[in-house]
């Protein structure tokens, strides 16, 4: 099949690695990848900070560019909720756009109806469900069933594990303290599973795990799940 | 934008008994909460039903009112509109001048918090006394409720101990729960029984047959508003519902997720007055103060089919650790943040629709299911267009010219990698300067890559 990566703003910048994973984990299930170069961002920030005609732009931007790809895969929940959810307020006829975009681990076992990838990943894992993975993109339980179906992978409980990680996009800045209050309660909670390793499925929330953890040296490292799943793209 | 509950918030935050009690506190009860809902099998269908009965309720408003109005008086009662706090306030003091009353008990206080009447009462000459257990205690405090059901929630049994030893117990009390309610009882029972007039506020008034519904879970309401001889009850007009038989959705509904009960403890109902039982006056206010307002706007007015469970504040990320005192109004936590800018004007509270990291938990709980992260959506846009600091503005003009074409996009890529350079050290930013000095305040920053996907794609496929 022939799939279009929605890579996001963060990934592209933040994460290249993650995109590569996912390049990797497809094509080596046989599909042909393409990377629409004209791609930014879906317009979330935007939205999400009130400014809505900056959003409405870039969701029609986001219909043109990939209107011609019959499945789109994207590494963020987030954006794939935007897609879906917002971007039909937004941007005339964006409705049946959004019902062929695809967050990475739902295209998988949902569509594709694959779990074993033939990974191996030899490591204490536990797993943050993302808010918006659990309630905007509603993508289930495929994410655990891939995470179980790696070899070598333990894959432990986080306590209280549907709560936010305090991200919120501009809430991060906008409300700093409370932000990472909620940040150290999740990060205390990763630490006590004694994971080496805490993945989820979105690379905004993990930039915020990833700080959090980094910065009170708690011993665990956050990681895309496609960077678990996968052998990571070529180069 | 993030103002004046960014600044209150950081007070809380700060507060590490008050952060501690209001975990443990919100924490029950979403446990207990979830317990609850997860036996009955017809959950959703009873969601559906709440949200379906409160729409019609809205989309009817004036007529429901109406009805209401008339079956209030038909069974003795008397009506009274207010416009906003002020003239409910003057609606309520004339009532006790009237009858030469100089004290008063109340309950089901959230209403009459919101309209400030204890202050207009007091300006009169006439005392309140909250007859609540926890509204009991702020009033002895002289502080303010943080909580919809659970006013004190922020306090904790000790801090409850030593107040009442300072104020109303006669001996050096222990911080049993029980020997702390049984002292709050016996002061009551003597006010109780003293009292010429009640004043309550009302989960329910009945269209149909004028009755008002007041839920609680300590008898004391019922003291209230039957021992008395006057009796004056305030209602948003929100808070209709248009028949007696719609009481058995939301006597299911609100138990279960206000205090994760199956039946509530003490549910009174009362249509008018009666002969030689109850009061022998009744008023009834019909509160408007801003409703009529949010009923305008087509997105927000879901906003009024609250039902003050507070069973979003208790799975809210913000407000369990903020507390209600950062919100700055009687509604806190994610309904306040959807009614309070609504009620008051969002110019007023422009910081409140950014208190909240959109993480849908209160959506998901929400027994009328309210969608608030829609509706908080919604106020921020309205709150950028009344006025969004310049530079915040512009920042995302930017942002927003430079996500409309991937040349500019990979253009400030490079420029970011450039100007990151004096801030990186063993692969993390930990501080920067600027607005961004609010990321690494309490965590690192990744750094922009040293190759953008995009460009390993560049230069690897093609």
């Amino acid at each position: 099949m022939r799939i279009a990566l929605f890579v996001t703003c963060i990934g592209d910048t933040l994460y290249p690695s993650t995109g590569r994973a996912v390049v990797g984990i497809l094509e080596r299930l046989g599909h042909e990848v393409v990377f629409p170069a004209a791609q930014t961002c879906c317009g979330q920030m935007h939205l999400n900070s009130g400014y809505r005609d900056q959003a409405a732009k870039l969701a029609r931007r986001f219909s043109a560019i990939f209107a011609p790809y019959d499945l789109i895969v994207c590494p963020s929940s987030s954006c794939v909720g935007m897609v879906r959810e917002f971007h039909p307020q937004l941007a005339p006829g964006a409705e049946e756009l959004g019902g062929r975009v695809f967050e990475l681990t739902e295209l998988l076992v949902h569509r594709l109806g694959v779990e074993e990838l033939g990974a191996s990943f030899p490591h204490r894992v536990t797993y943050h469900p993302t808010c918006h993975s659990l309630r905007v993109a509603r993508i289930g339980d495929a994410p655990y069933r891939l995470l179980r179906a790696v070899a070598g992978l333990e894959l432990v409980e986080l306590p209280d594990a549907a709560e936010c990680c305090g991200f919120g996009g501009t809430f991060a800045v906008k409300n700093a303290e409370s932000s990472i209050a909620i940040l150290e309660d999740k990060c205390r909670a990763i630490a006590s599973t004694r994971a080496e390793v805490c993945t989820a499925v979105d690379p905004s929330c993990l930039l915020q795990i990833g700080g959090g953890l980094a910065r009170q040296a708690q011993g665990a490292r956050a990681l895309h799940i496609a960077e678990i799943l996968g052998p990571g793209g070529p180069g | 934008m993030s103002g004046e509950f960014r600044r209150a918030a950081r007070t809380a935050l700060a507060d590490e008994r008050l952060r501690a009690n209001m975990q443990n506190a919100t924490r029950t009860i979403r446990d207990r909460r979830a317990r609850a809902v997860s036996e009955l099998p017809d959950w959703e269908e009873l969601r559906d039903a709440g949200q379906a009965i409160k729409a019609d309720v809205l989309a009817r408003l004036d007529d429901y009112l109406l009805q209401f109005e008339a079956a209030v008086e038909t069974a003795g009662g008397q009506v009274h509109w207010a416009r906003d706090a002020a003239e409910a306030n003057a609606i309520v003091v004339e009532i006790a001048r009237t009858h030469g009353i100089d004290e008063v008990v109340k309950v089901k206080s959230l209403t009459t918090d919101e309209i400030r009447l204890n202050e207009a009462l007091a300006r009169a000459g006439i005392s309140a006394l909250e007859t609540d257990f926890a509204e009991l205690i702020l009033q002895l405090d002289g502080d303010w409720p943080s909580h919809i059901l659970v006013p004190a929630i922020h306090r904790n049994r000790r801090e409850i101990r030593a107040l009442f030893e300072q104020t109303i117990a006669p001996g050096p009390l222990s911080d049993d729960p029980n020997e702390l309610a049984e002292t709050a009882r016996a002061y009551l029972r003597e006010k109780f029984l003293d009292a010429r007039m009640g004043i309550s506020g009302a989960n329910f008034g009945v269209a149909e047959t004028g009755t008002i519904c007041i839920v609680e879970s300590e008898g004391n309401g019922r003291m209230c508003t039957t021992v008395p001889e006057l009796l004056v009850s305030i209602l948003g007009i929100e808070k209709l519902v248009p028949r007696f038989e719609d009481l058995e959705v939301f006597l299911q509904l609100l138990p279960r997720s206000a205090t994760g009960e199956r039946m509530n403890p003490y549910t009174s109902l009362f249509t008018g007055v009666s002969d030689g039982d109850g009061p022998d006056e009744l008023h009834v206010v019909l509160l408007d103060a801003g409703r009529t307002r949010v009923l305008a706007d087509t997105i927000g007015r879901q906003a009024l089919h609250c039902i003050r469970c507070s069973a979003c504040l208790n799975v809210c990320p913000v407000y369990s650790r903020t507390g209600g005192h950062a919100y700055g109004s009687v509604y806190p936590g994610p309904i306040g943040a959807i009614l309070t800018p609504q009620l008051i004007g969002v110019e007023q509270a422009p910081s409140l629709p950014f208190a909240s990291t959109l993480c849908g938990a209160c959506y998901e709980v929400c027994p009328v299911k309210i969608d608030i992260p829609a509706v908080l959506l919604h106020l921020r846009a309205r709150a950028v267009e009344t006025g969004a600091p310049r530079q915040e503005r512009l920042a995302m003009a930017l942002a927003g010219w430079l996500f409309g074409g991937a040349g500019r996009f990979r253009l400030i890529q490079r420029l970011a990698r450039i100007c990151q350079r004096p801030f990186v050290s063993h692969g993390a930013i930990t501080r920067l300067p600027g607005p961004l000095h609010d990321w690494t305040r309490g965590r690192d920053l990744r750094p922009v890559a040293g190759e953008s996907f995009r460009a390993w794609w560049r230069r690897t496929r093609r």
